[in-house]
């Protein structure tokens, strides 16, 4: 009732000019963005609509003039005429010039939007359901974005959570993607499963990402700040649920930020060393469990009936640890392959987690390290003799 | 209207006679009034299916966070409302029209295969009925959006091969359609019509039938890929196994194009059929009506990847579809100047359908202005699979065909029933529809462009009030078309109507055959061909 009385406000006051659209969180238009391109973009997106609008206020003038004074109600006798050569001839001609003249600026944006060459930096970003993966080809550093916990949080049906009361709702990320301002940056895409589309409005574009094949594209970033896309592309069930976040950095604050990057990959690494113990890897699997497995396997491990198989009692998980080290490593159907995705001390945890909770009490537990080394081969065995329940 | 034909099931005699009793004449008919009727009424059923799914959608989208779904049946809603849409209610109802109108304009007796025309209907309702089985299956209905792209909708459950099959249904049908439209129009006018004497509908249906024609094997061959994709190991979209997922792409978008023509093609051809009538002055620029008509029809071929702008095509690519596609503006416009030419210097009068085709030339013209802005390339990276296009798409199809279905309604259901429908109600019924429509799409422009992408079940809070409004739109709308299934019934009841006249609408006679009909129309027409063409100077 609130909201609709908020907008009935909001309405009245835009409609009597009152309230400037700029000053307000509403959007009404495309965004300027914070490049050359986008700002071009946004030029040429004026351009035609303005150009439309004339159109439009021209053909519809003449309609309504017409509907107005052509009425049989006024005592408007109908003319017979039914054909004019050299009008229909004009309304040819002129359409047509004004499209070349919408062709030629749109020609030279799309051959700048398509030279990638001279770029000082390369990241690849591949698609997976439902996160992004980010490759900095330059300084190793590689990390998965994902949507934050409290968006996640509050989407669930019934969460009785009030999006309004979430930060950046759904539009945040738990590892944004940190790239340095002014600079050329060309972007890889490609996907791990099915297609998707990376897009940050404030960047001018959206490429698709697509399983085996690799696009480019490229920006340079002239302010910065923090910038919010999601996945444009339908990717399935959480579709919805795959922002991307960019924050782009003065150069020393970059450098500063990969200096940290790196330090942490060296901690991480250290991780798949050790020894853990099974109470490590149990409360370490809860977390990776919430933020990888729950969405499909729910939140207690019930799974959704026909679609995703419950993880209490599965065959899987509670048979032979190698199989479910082989169906989590290398997916199957619709289970994505988290080989590539976890840390190895993650994916220890996961497992270890799964075989001994929601009801599963195997004992077992797998260390990191033998993880790693089967990352390190990733050999596919052959499973087509397992059933996938 | 001599013999009724005595009690014996079939008869070989060629009297005059009329429909077979009880209810398996509709089961058994081959007479194109009641197999145009059938579609019409399955249509209408349709777009209530489709329309429960929409408003399915936009209740979830009322508000941000989930309220009554779960992701996956959303995408399934989203998916099936399209399917259903397209498949199930749009096309049909056009065909409806075709077999009703088409003989009548003519001049002549039937179509010119009925006994196909009873299987082709059959076998939509078993292409539909199929399709719609899929939504109790293990996994659900398909959830990958109507364009079922790869790989995304080989994860589809138990439902994938059955909505294959009902593709496959779908298009036997359409394809069965189409012959028989061409045939019928090529065949059967009467002796004295020249093509260029036909009425618009007529030509405008001439050519979506060799569109249907050519591009209902293509879909059809793209999911049976899918299908052996899914079962039969083979790679066409797999890059794994030296495929393309892209390449689905390319072969849905031959397809899709021309599809969405066959949609709006026969509009345009009510459109110019009604509009004449109402300002009671000739079509302007038949001619170029006719080559316009053609002209979108061949372009409709050649501009498919603008589906695709961000797929990755080379430059070359790219810039190719842009320009193809931005020349499709030109024989539109020829269109909608040639309408606004029409209703120029008339007598124009407004009733239902008059009101519902001039909302339809200026929300369509809308609709084709964010297509202009669409064919722009580099523009379309911002635009691509947003709500600007879900707008886009809307508008030429619901404040477009479905205006234009409702007008051709209100427009021929006193020739069909002989009686007049309640002019005041169906007057409401436009009001409502026309304003609602624009509050539940327009606001859709604004999310796209403000970055709201199409398809998703839940959004961030910026996108909170244009969707709650349009929500309201959708409602409102929605239940306004329960308006439409009460003044038809209460006309075809015919309880305190007018009677129509023969013309029904003031000279209409001057504009095509059906109207030197007598109201109602008797089953059979046309038994020997008439002799005078009102169209003749066109």
């Amino acid at each position: 009732m609130k909201q609709t009385k908020q907008l009935l406000v909001y309405l009245t006051l835009m409609l009597s000019g009152l309230k400037s659209v700029e000053a307000s969180d509403y959007t009404l238009n495309l965004m300027k963005g914070v490049t050359k391109t986008s700002n071009d973009i946004y030029d040429l997106h004026m351009l035609i609509l303005w150009i439309c609008v004339i159109i439009g206020i021209a053909v519809f003038g003449t309609m309504f003039y017409s509907i107005y004074y052509h009425r049989k109600s006024r005592g408007h006798k109908a003319e017979q005429f039914h054909e004019n050569t050299t009008v229909e001839i004009i309304w040819t001609i002129i359409p047509t010039i004004i499209l070349i003249a919408m062709a030629i600026p749109a020609t030279k944006l799309m051959i700048e939007m398509d030279d990638v060459s001279e770029s000082e930096m390369s990241i690849k970003v591949t698609g997976w359901q439902w996160k992004w993966e980010y490759e900095y080809m330059d300084n190793g550093i590689h990390f998965f974005s994902s949507l934050d916990a409290k968006s996640n949080e509050a989407r669930q049906l019934g969460s009785d959570i009030d999006p309004k009361t979430v930060p950046h709702y759904l539009l945040n990320v738990d590892k944004p993607l940190v790239i340095p301002v002014n600079t050329k940056i060309r972007f890889l895409f490609t996907a791990a499963d099915v297609l998707h589309s990376w897009w940050v409005p404030d960047l001018g574009w959206k490429t698709d990402t697509i399983p085996g094949f690799i696009n480019e594209s490229w920006t340079l970033v002239q302010k910065a700040g923090t910038y919010r896309g999601q996945c444009a592309e339908l990717c399935g069930k959480d579709h919805g649920f795959m922002p991307i976040v960019v924050i782009a950095m003065e150069k020393p604050e970059y450098d500063l930020w990969v200096k940290g990057q790196q330090a942490l990959a060296k901690v991480e690494a250290a991780k798949s060393e050790k020894e853990w113990s099974q109470a490590e890897l149990m409360a370490q699997g809860k977390e990776v469990y919430t933020n990888n497995c729950a969405s499909c396997h729910m939140e207690d491990g019930s799974g959704m009936a026909g679609t995703f198989p419950a993880i209490t009692n599965s065959a899987i998980v509670i048979g032979d640890i190698e199989s479910e080290i082989n169906m989590v490593m290398n997916g199957q159907g619709m289970m994505p392959a988290f080989g590539a995705m976890l840390s190895a001390a993650d994916f220890a945890a996961v497992i270890t987690y799964t075989r001994n909770s929601f009801g599963n009490a195997v004992g077992d537990l797998v260390q990191p390290s033998k993880i790693k080394s089967l990352q390190a081969a990733l050999v596919s065995t052959d499973n087509d003799d397992e059933d996938d329940d | 209207m001599s013999a009724v034909a005595a009690e014996h099931e079939h008869t070989d005699d060629h009297h005059d006679h009329g429909p077979a009793k009880g209810w398996m004449r509709w089961i058994v008919t081959t007479n194109h009034k009641d197999i145009g009727t059938l579609y019409l009424v399955f249509a209408l059923t349709m777009f209530f299916v489709g329309g429960t799914m929409a408003l399915i959608i936009r209740a979830e989208l009322f508000e941000p966070g989930m309220q009554f779904v779960e992701p996956q049946f959303f995408n399934s809603m989203t998916t099936m409302h399209a399917l259903v849409m397209v498949f199930g209610a749009v096309m049909p109802a056009f065909v409806g029209f075709a077999n009703w109108m088409i003989p009548m304009m003519i001049g002549a007796p039937d179509m010119a295969l009925p006994r196909m025309n009873n299987m082709s209907f059959w076998m939509l309702v078993a292409g539909v009925l199929l399709l719609a089985s899929t939504l109790f299956m293990e996994g659900g209905a398909p959830a990958s959006g109507w364009t079922l792209y790869p790989p995304l909708v080989l994860q589809t459950g138990n439902a994938l091969p059955f909505a294959v099959f009902s593709v496959h249904l779908l298009g036997i049908s359409s394809i069965m359609g189409a012959i028989n439209i061409i045939a019928t129009i090529l065949n059967m006018r009467a002796p004295k019509m020249s093509l260029m004497q036909m009425p618009l509908f007529v030509w405008t249906w001439l050519i979506t039938g060799f569109l249907l024609i050519a591009i209902m094997p293509v879909f059809a061959g793209a999911v049976t890929m899918l299908l052996t994709d899914k079962f039969f190991d083979t790679s066409f979209f797999d890059a794994a196994g030296g495929g393309d997922p892209v390449l689905y792409q390319h072969i849905f978008w031959f397809f899709g194009h021309p599809e969405v023509y066959v949609m709006i093609l026969p509009t345009f051809g009510v459109a110019s059929t009604i509009i004449p009538v109402f300002a009671r002055k000739p079509l302007f620029g038949y001619s170029s009506m006719v080559y316009a008509t053609g002209a979108i029809a061949f372009l409709s071929f050649i501009v498919w990847a603008h589906h695709m702008f961000t797929v990755g095509m080379p430059i070359t690519g790219e810039l190719y579809f842009m320009y193809a596609t931005m020349l499709i503006a030109i024989p539109t416009g020829v269109k909608i100047f040639n309408w606004t030419a029409t209703m120029w210097k008339g007598a124009m009068t407004f009733e239902t359908p008059m009101l519902f085709s001039i909302a339809f030339v200026v929300l369509f013209t809308l609709g084709g202005f964010t297509g202009l802005m669409m064919a722009i390339a580099p523009v379309d990276f911002q635009y691509h699979d947003t709500y600007f296009i879900v707008a886009h798409f809307h508008y030429t199809l619901v404040p477009a065909s479905v205006f234009i279905l409702m007008a051709g309604g209100y427009f021929w259901l006193p020739k069909w029933t002989g009686k007049m429908y309640d002019e005041r109600l169906a007057r409401l019924h436009f009001w409502l529809s026309a304003i609602s429509v624009n509050i539940l799409f327009f606001p859709q422009h604004f999310l796209g462009l403000a970055g709201m992408p199409r398809r998703i079940p839940d959004y961030a809070v910026q996108f909170s009030d244009w969707n709650m409004v349009s929500s309201i739109g959708a409602f409102i709308f929605g239940f306004s078309q329960l308006m439409f299934v009460y003044i038809v019934i209460k006309t075809v009841r015919g309880k305190d109507c007018e009677k129509a006249t023969d013309e029904v609408w003031e000279d209409a006679a001057k504009h095509g055959l059906e109207w030197t009909l007598p109201s109602p129309v008797p089953y059979h027409t046309f038994a020997t061909p008439p002799e005078k063409i009102p169209t003749e100077n066109y």
